[in-house]
């Protein structure tokens, strides 16, 4: 599908808004998909996010030294051959410690978004499908879970289970369905008031089969750019978190644990800060571009 | 439109209530007390020195009757002794620090909307042209980089290798630049983009394809017909934009030692300072469903459609 890109996609919206008319049978999906492809911003955003999976998974063989190992003799050596990006307070390499800065990243912005899923979809479902009383009350939690300041929470959260991996996606996990649950509820007000869905129930089909199988499926669009806007939100919270202490456990690196240690000496070791900060600033723009791709992608309305 | 603000006004009273419950139920059930040594390993108070901390401070009575005490006495505007600032009240510290906050978010806000609003008129007039790119792009530079990324850049750019700016500080005006325009970086987008996706729409309407069929020149097509009806959408974002601004940025406050609240959002949690916590967040909260009426007042004013 990548090859079938006409000559004439020279501007990208443009091609965003074509329509293109294919003789094969077109779904919402696949013509999302190619619409997807088309746009540069987006593809160049996906292909980075693929490469920091890439290194996060294979962390261990492309590290050049190991992420926990102090050398006393070479602290805060600025990027040299040995060291391309330097050495922080510790003597330890910091490219390597990047490299696995990356893991982290990864795996929050994935794993807290599966929790966040798990308490979202089904609560906007249900709130959305019944209606009444049960919507009224759901709907007020959400706007009182709103009023919040989100990451004071989150560091509430966290004080309550202590710093470490699992506890950053339960705490993100149990404040970021707020979002999804308000989009998956309006979605669903619209849906269940459609002809297939009375079909469904007049043939008899129960609450559970209406809303998983034809309810929720009409629904995916908004979910799934919701998790697209959520990963870069989480990677941010976890980089936040660590940056003020509450996150990651040491020795464990982790980029906003990099920035939030050396932020103090940046005029005396800039490599140590200036690094970190690209490396997140890198994560968190592919990730905006990919989202928005896929936004405008299955939603060419927009664009 | 009076019964409305009432009713609205009233509403108020459950949310801030419900939400200091919550927090408070929380932060009690959060392990570790504050009556533990201030220094991490250090040996623990004896327990009379505990006894007699806990009376002094109210933590030996039951919760409910603490949180009622707390109920009773914030409504006179005391929010008690801080825990971590043994010598001062929490309402002193944050008469001090919040005005400073609100300031620098008053002033990040204005960035914010001049900024935000020409970019996405750039944007949407010169719809999917390079001049779009360019401030779309920047946008989502804004929308998209943590603040503390962004501060660590803009002091990179305009401390060392340009020096234009101080690091840090809040003694002169020009302390205040870069703090202020980090702040503003991420509302600026997000205006931006609403601004130019809300344009682009009213752009396609039927009034303003009259407008141009009666002969106006595009100029004040764009700024007087267009602008007025696309930046209604646009006023919604301001009400939590400037809670969550004026309220004070840990990170921006903390990286440019600025001292304003943001730091007792923070601080507050990880010092097991109660009065602190609760005082921050009721603030917090107080201060976005205000900011959410005014907007939605403000709404009904702007766009005779609304009525309430």
């Amino acid at each position: 599908m990548a090859l079938s890109t006409p000559a004439s996609g020279t501007s990208l919206a443009a091609a965003g808004l074509a329509a293109a008319p294919s003789t094969q049978t077109s779904n919402l999906w696949r013509d999302a998909w190619r619409r997807l492809l088309r746009n540069k911003l987006a593809v160049v955003g996906g292909v980075t996010v693929i490469l920091l999976c890439l290194v996060a998974i294979f962390a261990d063989f492309i590290a050049p030294y190991s992420y926990t190992k102090a050398n006393f003799g070479k602290i805060y050596e600025f990027p040299s051959r040995e060291f391309p990006l330097g050495t922080d307070q510790l003597g330890r390499d910091v490219l390597s410690r990047m490299i696995y800065g990356a893991r982290v990243s990864m795996l929050v912005g994935l794993g807290a978004q599966v929790i966040i899923v798990m308490i979202g979809v089904p609560i906007g479902l249900v709130a959305g499908y019944l209606g009444g009383r049960v919507d009224l009350l759901l709907t007020r939690f959400i706007d009182v879970m709103y009023a919040f300041p989100r990451l004071l929470f989150v560091i509430l959260i966290m004080s309550m289970l202590g710093a470490g991996l699992m506890n950053i996606f339960i705490a993100i996990g149990l404040t970021g369905w707020v979002g999804i649950a308000r989009q998956t509820r309006a979605q669903v007000l619209s849906i269940k008031e459609k002809e297939f869905v009375e079909g469904a129930r007049a043939l008899g089909a129960g609450f559970f089969r209406t809303v998983t199988k034809h309810v929720l499926p009409s629904a995916l669009t908004p979910i799934v750019v919701s998790v697209t806007f959520g990963i870069p939100e989480a990677i941010f919270t976890e980089a936040a978190l660590s940056f003020i202490g509450v996150g990651i456990n040491p020795p464990t690196p982790s980029w906003g644990q990099m920035v939030g240690e050396n932020q103090q000496y940046l005029r005396s070791y800039w490599h140590l800060c200036v690094f970190p900060s690209i490396a997140i600033a890198i994560t968190m723009l592919s990730f905006t571009f990919f989202g928005d791709g896929v936004r405008d992608a299955l939603d060419p309305k927009m664009k | 439109m009076l019964t409305y603000t009432i009713q609205r006004l009233l509403w108020l009273i459950p949310t801030i209530l419900a939400m200091a419950l919550v927090t408070f139920l929380v932060m009690h059930a959060t392990p570790g007390s504050p009556l533990d040594p201030v220094a991490e390993g250090a040996n623990p108070l004896s327990p009379e020195a505990q006894k007699n901390l806990a009376e002094a401070y109210g933590l030996d009575k039951p919760l409910w009757e603490q949180f009622g005490i707390f109920l009773g006495k914030s409504l006179r505007g005391d929010f008690g002794q801080s825990f971590v600032y043994k010598t001062r009240t929490v309402s002193e510290i944050l008469v001090e620090t919040f005005p400073i906050s609100l300031f620098l978010g008053a002033m990040a806000l204005a960035i914010a909307i001049a900024g935000g609003v020409t970019l996405g008129i750039l944007a949407a007039v010169y719809q999917n042209r390079s001049w779009d790119y360019v401030c779309v792009s920047l946008a989502t530079l804004g929308v998209s980089l943590p603040n503390f990324v962004l501060a660590v850049f803009l002091i990179v750019l305009f401390s060392f290798v340009i020096p234009l700016f101080p690091t840090g500080g809040w003694g002169s005006p020009r302390d205040w630049v870069l703090p202020a325009v980090t702040l503003a970086l991420g509302p600026l987008g997000i205006i931006a983009r609403f601004t130019r996706s809300s344009m682009v729409e009213v752009i396609r309407s039927d009034y303003i394809r009259t407008a141009r069929a009666k002969g106006l020149a595009e100029q004040p097509v764009v700024l007087k017909h267009v602008l007025k009806n696309a930046l209604i959408p646009v006023v919604t974002l301001l009400g939590p934009m400037f809670a969550a601004v004026g309220t004070g940025s840990f990170f921006v406050e903390s990286i440019f030692r600025v001292p304003g609240m943001g730091r007792f959002f923070v601080q507050s949690m990880t010092g097991r300072d109660y009065p602190m916590i609760m005082a921050v967040v009721l603030i917090y909260g107080a201060f976005l469903a205000l900011m959410n009426l005014l907007v939605d007042l403000a709404y009904g004013l702007i766009d005779p459609r609304i009525r309430y």
